[in-house]
């Protein structure tokens, strides 16, 4: 008989030990369900930034998303459409003396990667791949965080084994808080993905003295491009 | 602060206790709810009674799935159970991805801080135990030390069959489980792996994905001072239909090894603790001894109060009186513990249940009787001040202490000034109004 087999009575027990603890009598079991209900139902956000009252003008969010984006230590770059992409990426590869091969996810195959002189690959990030092309679901401005959803044509490998992650986001999908990100996702999805990842900046490790270094297990450079901004100046 | 820019800390630390709360108020039922919708999304939900429990399961999920390698991202639940050693005398070969647990993991120490665990390590030490175990000449820059540390780990990554996770946060609504993690360590740990096996305390569920976004809010900015970690995941059950990467097996260890005896009692608020490390960072004892010291998972204050919680009061007295009671633990504490009170209620439970030595309870009623008459208590003093000052001499140092030779065993007593207080002021408030004549 296995473990977890002969552990068949703990769900029990453990219940039983924080029940006889619990406050409410069993009596008030079905009020306390409906009340989580309530909340589960109501899902109410918590304090948080309000960034129209921050600065009542449009485009702030996405100022404040690529200075938070900055200060998390990611490098930017506004391009105002998705042609210019593939240039924007071989000039920042060149710029950084980074290979021009990248892997990428589907939905850029469609860009003229061949007169930017780039190798382009359409498929998962391998562990040896050193340039991984994604896009994002959105962009959070409070904290500069770029959010990536898993799924068949959204790899996630690819955001994290290559040293250099380069994000590709439209100006037109950045919210305020993870709050509102939240609300997205729910929206987009019954279920929610089996992964979401909030990325800020690249990886990072403080353990050794404290000294912090960029480029832990997930890439080392960040790069945004944040697409088609409409009062960019 | 600049992490705190634009939002009111003290309106999201009452935020955050209430949302601890509410949970721990009706845990059995969340706990049930998070069941359902866990399982729902395909994970496969495991109860867990003690920490030896913990270990069985894990080794059973192993053996069920074949696994032979695995690699693991931070989780002081295993710490609390010491899986690795479980792992490896099952033959299974674990290692720690989180640089300062792998740091740990080739000298073969615990932790000694719950955010950054390899804290007492300097540099030169990891250098020579790199260069030792790895076989590589010595690096000595800290960034040459990091890199080395990735590429030696990232096939270990690639080959693990299961990847072992804490949970900084279990989610009722949607049966997801959340880490937040600086290196990345977390995401690769739980997406390169055909088996997930996240452990977490009861405690740690959370409503709403909401709720979840508050104390993500709260959590870094009291553990390191940042706006947010560089990576927050939210995995919620198994690889989809089509996806190229994720686990095929997710298998969630609900642990409680303690926990839910503190339920409705004086130490409920202990529970909400989201393992932030504040109190720790600034605790005047912890910076002192270090968190070796406090003998186990657990240090700083927030230790103080779960280690006697979770491993008895009688094995571990010193700890709730380890504290100088200046209040700092709980003034930073982001979910509002009052630590202080929680540490005087465990120094009370000793004296009712008669833990403390005799001979403290002796000089206490000594003390006691004295303190009621102030008289003697001034004349005694008084004479005590005078004859230690004058066995000091000199270096003004004690070696030995009448009735507290165990205490003078391993360090010296600084004398007395040969004057008591009550001297000292008398004689200030008559030079006073000497020069005011």
């Amino acid at each position: 008989m296995s473990a977890i087999e002969q552990n068949a009575g703990a769900k029990e027990r453990i219940l039983a030990r924080i029940r006889s603890a619990r406050e409410a009598q069993e009596s008030r079991r079905k009020i306390e369900l409906q009340e989580i209900a309530r909340h589960l139902d109501a899902h109410p956000r918590g304090p948080r930034l309000m960034i129209e009252d921050e600065a009542g003008m449009a485009g702030s969010m996405q100022a404040r998303f690529l200075e938070r984006a900055r200060a998390m230590a990611s490098t930017f770059e506004e391009v105002a459409s998705m042609n210019q992409v593939p240039h924007a990426i071989a000039a920042y590869l060149i710029a950084n003396g980074l290979p021009k091969e990248v892997v990428a996810w589907p939905e850029f195959s469609r860009l003229d990667w061949r007169a930017a002189e780039i190798d382009f690959a359409s498929r998962p990030a391998a562990a040896s791949d050193l340039i991984g092309v994604t896009g994002a679901f959105c962009a959070i401005a409070e904290t500069g965080t770029l959010l990536l959803l898993s799924g068949s044509e959204t790899p996630a490998t690819t955001s994290m084994l290559p040293e250099t992650h380069i994000a590709i986001v439209h100006a037109d999908r950045s919210v305020a808080t993870m709050e509102e990100a939240c609300m997205l996702v729910r929206g987009a999805h019954q279920q929610l993905p089996r992964a979401v990842y909030f990325v800020s900046g690249p990886s990072r490790t403080a353990d050794i003295e404290q000294t912090i270094v960029l480029g832990a297990h997930g890439p080392y450079r960040l790069h945004i491009l944040l697409v088609g901004r409409a009062s960019h100046s | 602060m600049q992490a705190l820019a634009g939002v009111d800390f003290e309106k999201l630390r009452d935020a955050a206790a209430e949302i601890r709360d509410r949970v721990l108020r009706n845990l059995d039922l969340y706990l049930e709810h998070f069941e359902r919708t866990a399982t729902n999304a395909g994970a496969c939900v495991h109860w867990a009674e003690t920490s030896a429990d913990v270990n069985r399961i894990v080794l059973d999920i192993a053996r069920q799935h074949g696994v032979r390698r695995v690699i693991k991202s931070k989780s002081m639940v295993s710490e609390e159970c010491a899986l690795n050693d479980a792992l490896e005398a099952a033959g299974l070969a674990v290692v720690e991805s989180d640089l300062g647990e792998y740091i740990l993991q080739l000298a073969h120490e615990p932790p000694s801080h719950i955010v950054a665990p390899v804290m007492h390590k300097s540099k030169d030490e990891i250098s020579d135990l790199f260069a030792r175990i790895h076989q590589t000449p010595r690096k000595t820059a800290i960034p040459e030390l990091c890199r080395e540390a990735r590429e030696i780990m990232r096939p270990h990554f690639v080959a693990a069959d299961m990847g072992i996770s804490g949970a900084n946060f279990m989610i009722a609504e949607t049966g997801s489980t959340l880490i937040v993690t600086n290196e990345g360590n977390g995401r690769l740990t739980t997406t390169l792996p055909r088996v997930h096996v996240a452990i977490s305390g009861v405690e740690k569920v959370v409503a709403t994905l909401e709720d979840a976004a508050t104390l993500v809010r709260l959590l870094p900015r009291s553990a390191t001072g940042q706006s947010i970690t560089n990576y927050v995941t939210i995995n919620t059950g198994t690889r989809h239909v089509g996806d190229h990467d994720g686990p095929r097996h997710f298998h969630i260890i609900l642990v409680d090894a303690g926990r839910a005896n503190l339920l409705g009692g004086e130490l409920q608020s202990m529970l909400r603790c989201i393992r932030c490390g504040a109190c720790m960072n600034h605790c005047p004892v912890y910076q002192n001894v270090g968190g070796h010291a406090y003998g186990w998972v657990y240090p700083g204050p927030m230790g103080s109060v779960l280690t006697p919680a979770f491993v008895g009061l009688e094995n571990a007295g010193d700890l709730p009186n380890a504290s100088t009671f200046c209040g700092e633990c709980a003034v930073v504490c982001p979910v509002k513990i009052p630590l202080p009170d929680l540490m005087r209620k465990l120094r009370e439970q000793q004296v009712e249940r008669g833990l403390r030595a005799k001979r403290e309870r002796v000089a206490l009623t000594v003390w006691l009787a004295l303190a009621r008459r102030p008289r003697l208590y001034a004349l005694i003093a008084a004479l005590s001040a005078h004859t230690l000052s004058r066995l000091a001499g000199k270096t003004k140092l004690l070696h030995w202490l009448p009735f507290g030779s165990g205490w003078t065993k391993g360090r010296d007593m600084p004398a007395p000034a040969g004057r008591t207080f009550r001297a000292l002021y008398r004689m200030r408030e008559q030079k006073k109004s000497n020069v005011g004549d």
